[in-house]
């Protein structure tokens, strides 16, 4: 539960006051819809949870091949890494770092901060730099692209169908089961209850 | 109806902090007590901001559609690809519902976000009163969709790889996918760069304009 409050929309900063919200429930800004509050339930142990999760699949998803491309019974694989090392092997710098940022580093300081914030939060105590932590998190999220990547990788697979026969690698896997864990994890990171956490002493105006 | 602003009141963009803002002209600004970010009323220079990278969006756009992203070499003859033609080709040779995303993600999702900007940026400019809901729900709209642009660029490294990996034949990045991304990119920050609270500042100070 969140007491009654005064909050002004991020949205169209109307000033209003918020009532009691119930845990599970969310508050709606009156003029323009957006969601002002949501609070969850043990949001630090579930998001906590979820981070592990996402970094195991992680980990799977970077060191097993993402495809398996069979030419007359010869194999080759493809591993995520590869994506953004050829296009910097072919001299195409700029796509090769864009390319490097959204599906390898985005990624995992994605779920690196994310479990930097939420684990010390879910054992009961504040970890050493939370607020940093939690504002690199927020703004490093847009660029994180593995559900796009997939997207892209699907594409890739019915484009050359008819070149070779192409097997998923258990990298594929682990990039598919990454995305619903991550999107999850947002849902259930409650932001305000991080915050007044992280940095409980400071007084609402 | 108040808004924070009219009270000297701001919320931290990063935090959501409710504050008090520093008394002055202009646009003051101060650090969040919070999480230490800079606080201001409205993003600044918002609507110049996002304008100039709006205008630049628009001026890669041409090659970004027009330049092939990606040069297919098999036994020794180059074909070049284009957005457009890759959709093409999945519709000829893939199958059309990935064929009709591809359409979706590359062609329509960066044409929608400049209109999008361009409206937002002329609404705010001309201090409409017109549907202010809806426009905020565009801007919702046009930040939610955006990275799933990204996809032809990935379509491109992975066939790169792949074909590379397979010694099949050459895939080749092009100027095309450059400029590609750098559309993405770009509209991906003009679109942070935009305060949707300034599509609401100028209600109930104004008489409603019928437009
Ligand atoms: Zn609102
Ligand atoms: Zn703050």
């Amino acid at each position: 539960m969140r007491g009654s409050h005064l909050i002004a929309c991020h949205d169209c900063d109307l000033l209003q006051q918020v009532p009691t919200v119930p845990a599970g429930g969310a508050a709606r800004c009156g003029r323009c819809d957006a969601v002002l509050t949501r609070v969850i339930p043990r949001t630090f142990e579930r998001t906590a949870a979820l981070g592990l999760a996402a970094l195991i699949l992680l980990i799977v998803a970077n060191v097993f091949p993402l495809l398996t491309l069979e030419i007359q019974g010869r194999l080759t694989h493809m591993s995520i890494v590869a994506g953004a090392w050829n296009l910097w092997l072919q001299g195409a710098d700029w796509l090769a770092g864009l390319v490097f940022v959204t599906t390898l580093i985005a990624p995992a300081l994605h779920v690196g901060l994310l479990l930097w914030v939420v684990l010390p939060l879910a054992g009961g105590r504040r970890g050493p730099a939370g607020a940093r932590a939690f504002r690199w998190l927020q703004s490093i999220r847009p660029w994180s692209m593995a559900e796009v990547f997939m997207l892209g990788v699907l594409v890739s697979m019915v484009k050359l169908a008819d070149l070779a026969v192409i097997v998923p690698g258990i990298a594929l896997w682990a990039f598919a089961a990454l995305i619903p864990v991550l999107a999850a994890s947002m849902v259930t990171l409650d932001a305000e209850e991080t915050w007044r956490t992280l940095a409980p002493e400071v007084p609402e105006p | 109806m108040t808004m924070a602003i009219e009270r000297h009141l701001a919320t931290c963009h990063a935090c959501g902090l409710l504050q008090r803002l520093p008394a002055g002209p202009g646009h003051p600004r101060a650090a969040c007590p919070r999480c230490g970010a800079d606080v201001h009323a409205r993003k600044t220079n918002s609507l110049q901001r996002t304008w100039a990278l709006v205008v630049a969006s628009v001026l890669l756009f041409l090659p970004a559609n027009l330049l092939p992203i990606m040069e297919v070499t098999t036994l020794g003859t180059p074909q070049a690809d284009t957005i457009m033609s890759g959709v093409v080709h999945l519709l000829e040779h893939g199958s059309w519902p990935l064929a009709l995303v591809v359409f979706f993600a590359s062609v329509v999702v960066p044409l929608f976000k400049i209109l999008a900007l361009l409206l937002l940026l002329i609404t705010v400019q001309r201090q409409s009163a017109w549907r202010p809901v809806e426009r905020t729900r565009l801007y919702r709209l046009t930040e939610l969709l955006g990275r799933w642009s990204m996809v032809d660029i990935f379509v491109v490294t992975v066939l790169a790889a792949l074909v590379q990996a397979g010694a099949l034949a050459e895939v080749r990045a092009q100027a095309g996918a450059v400029f590609f991304g750098a559309v993405v990119v770009v509209t991906m920050i003009a679109a942070e760069s935009f305060d949707p609270r300034l599509i609401w500042d100028r209600l109930g100070k104004e008489t409603p304009r019928h437009e």
